[in-house]
């Protein structure tokens, strides 16, 4: 088994809070693994430290037994760690289609084509067409993309991760914030991503009947630690994290429905 | 789409052969002195809306670009020999002088924030200013120095066609620019720098790309800035430029390109006008007064420039029309 992904004691403290604290994971190719644990455990930082938008206090991330340290966040992107963020974070007053043509075209050689005009490349406003079939987004594609429903703007997210092709997806909550009639539609997406059986996918989720559907395994944050990780079947029966998360999480999502 | 895109070239031809047609059938001298410089100055703006429009850099060193220009021509037709040939040769050598300093000056400031870049080109064209100043054997310091003007150039409307045709020129290179995939880039550096880097593109160097472009162009409108006064100055280095640059694509509308230019005729023609309206009521010297009073009302009350609200009228009486029917934004990137 290859590792695409490793961190060893990846650690980060604001202050004197310590976000995320020693912790040690690997994932092998092709692999998908969930990370579940309460609010503000750590988990989107995590995501940021292992993307180079954060730089660790201590510790690595390895990509394919690679230590990623001295690699920004735009040479880890293009090296093949592609993420999505958790708040919305697209281009607000272009259009869906430009969203989704900018992501394509960062990986083609031509982003530094600056004589030709944009539509001479019709292949990359094809693809970007093609993603947003795939979320449910093409009849928008003309929108201005701060006009669009907060669910359709995670969609759009998607589409714009999936638009850059890399061997890893950081999944940071796709369907945070969305309606319920939103949420099979993505959970669709994603599943067929998985299918396609090409990518190794992280992905932070909230909801455990999408997380024990889809995962290979589960990791738990707690207070910044990496509290268990194994298979879903383990990490219900383990009780620790039954006492420090999924008891409450559980009765929380009794209490919604 | 497609007809917008239209009426757009019928507009822009129309205006074009309007302007070459002109100085055939006046003989006004100032007309023609007074459109050159709106031209000039047009070129100049253009270069400065790439930055701000396009990419969204605030630059307040902008005069560095224009002043190296007027600097290098006026200097090369002054001791080499005023010809064409040397005019030709002075445009390249001073395109090529900014075009290497922007790359450098770009790749040292542009990692910077917004706000510590805007203050370092600030020092760095006050810097040039000084170093214009001091370095009399070429300069002549403050007072300048004047030069011939090539023999060609003599004949006002001669110079007014060769500016013309510049200006034409600089708007469809520039436009073609911003429509390419790496202008592109640069809209999205200014809406989102942070995505624009998640998605894997170095940021840098597209605003380094972007701050050279910018930086050549400006030095092309003070090589002929210099030649329509057959005189260069410390003048061209200083702040005004600068805010000259700001002003006129504020005005027209950031981000459009033909924004900077109608901000360019704006801004010249009253200035024109008041100075000439000072000899009657001395309180019209203070023309920089009433721009600063005309620039605080676009800012407040047309955000986006004349260009640009024309263009949202023109956006909300279409889509009342064609009702729901979308329309592609992109075309004016
Ligand atoms: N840049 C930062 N500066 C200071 N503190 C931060 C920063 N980023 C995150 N934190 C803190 O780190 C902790 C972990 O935050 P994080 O966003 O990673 O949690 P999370 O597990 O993603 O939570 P949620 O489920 O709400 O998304 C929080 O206490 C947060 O306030
Ligand atoms: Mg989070």
């Amino acid at each position: 088994m290859t590792s695409i992904l490793k961190t060893e004691n990846l650690t980060i403290q604001f202050g004197g809070h310590i976000a995320v604290d020693h912790v040690n994971f690997e994932m092998p190719e092709k692999h998908f693994k969930s990370i579940i644990g309460p609010n503000g455990a750590g988990k989107t930082t995590f995501f940021n430290l292992i993307s180079g938008e954060l730089k660790p206090t201590e510790g690595k991330v390895y990509f394919k037994n690679e230590d990623m340290s001295r690699f920004s966040s735009v040479e880890r992107t293009r090296k093949g760690l592609g993420r999505s963020f958790q708040i919305t974070n697209v281009f607000p007053n272009l259009t869906v289609l430009e969203n989704v043509r900018l992501a394509v075209q960062s990986k083609e050689k031509i982003r530094y084509q600056m004589m030709r005009h944009f539509t001479s490349y019709p292949s990359l406003i094809q693809k970007a067409e093609e993603l947003l079939e795939l979320v449910l987004l093409r009849s928008k594609k003309h929108a201005i993309a701060s006009q669009l429903s907060h669910g359709e703007k995670r969609k759009l997210e998607i589409a714009m991760l999936l638009a850059l092709d890399t061997e890893v997806l950081l999944l940071d909550e796709p369907t945070a914030g969305m309606s319920l009639e939103e949420v099979p539609a993505i959970l669709d997406v994603i599943k067929q991503i998985k299918d396609q059986g090409n990518k190794s996918i992280l992905l932070i989720e909230h909801k455990m009947d999408m997380i024990l559907d889809l995962s290979d395994s589960i990791m738990v944050l707690f207070n910044g630690q990496l509290l268990a990780d194994g298979t879903p079947g383990e990490i219900m029966e383990n009780e620790t994290v039954q006492n420090a998360y999924l008891g409450g999480l559980y009765d929380e999502h009794i209490a919604k429905s | 789409m497609t007809s917008k895109y239209q009426w757009n070239n019928i507009f822009l031809s129309i205006m074009v052969i309007a302007l070459f047609i002109f100085p055939f059938v006046t003989d006004s001298r100032t007309w023609t002195i007074l459109l050159t410089q709106i031209f000039i100055f047009s070129i100049l703006a253009m270069s400065y809306d790439i930055l701000l429009g396009y990419t969204g850099i605030v630059s307040f060193g902008h005069a560095m670009f224009f002043g190296m220009g007027a600097y290098t021509t006026a200097v090369m037709l002054d001791r080499i020999e005023p010809t064409i040939g040397v005019f030709v040769l002075s445009i390249a050598t001073g395109m090529l002088i900014t075009g290497i300093i922007s790359f450098i000056v770009g790749l040292l400031t542009l990692r910077l924030k917004s706000h510590f870049f805007a203050m370092l080109t600030l020092a760095l064209s006050g810097l040039f200013l000084v170093l214009a100043e001091k370095w009399r054997s070429v300069t002549s310091g403050n007072d300048g120095f004047t030069f011939r003007a090539p023999e060609f150039f003599k004949d006002r409307m001669m110079f007014y066609l060769v500016v013309l045709v510049c200006m034409v020129v600089v708007y469809f290179v520039l436009r073609r620019f911003v429509q390419s995939p790496l202008g592109h880039v640069l809209v999205a550096v200014r809406e989102n720098e942070q995505r624009t880097k998640s998605l894997g593109y170095n940021t840098l160097h597209y605003k380094v790309i972007a701050s050279v472009v910018a930086g050549v162009v400006a030095s092309l409108a003070g090589s002929l800035y210099a030649i329509s006064l057959r005189f260069v100055n410390t003048s061209v280095l200083t702040m005004d430029i600068t805010l000259d640059a700001l002003l006129m694509t504020i005005i027209g509308g950031v981000g459009t390109l033909i924004g900077p230019i109608i901000g360019a005729g704006v801004i010249e023609l009253s200035q024109h006008f008041l100075s000439g309206l000072a000899k009657d009521y001395p309180i019209f010297e203070r023309w920089i007064i009433f721009f600063g009073i005309l620039y605080i009302l676009v800012v407040i009350f047309f955000p986006s420039g004349i260009v640009g609200t024309i263009r949202q009228a023109f956006h909300k009486r279409k889509k009342q029309s064609v009702g729901k029917e979308e329309q592609s934004n992109s075309e004016e990137l």
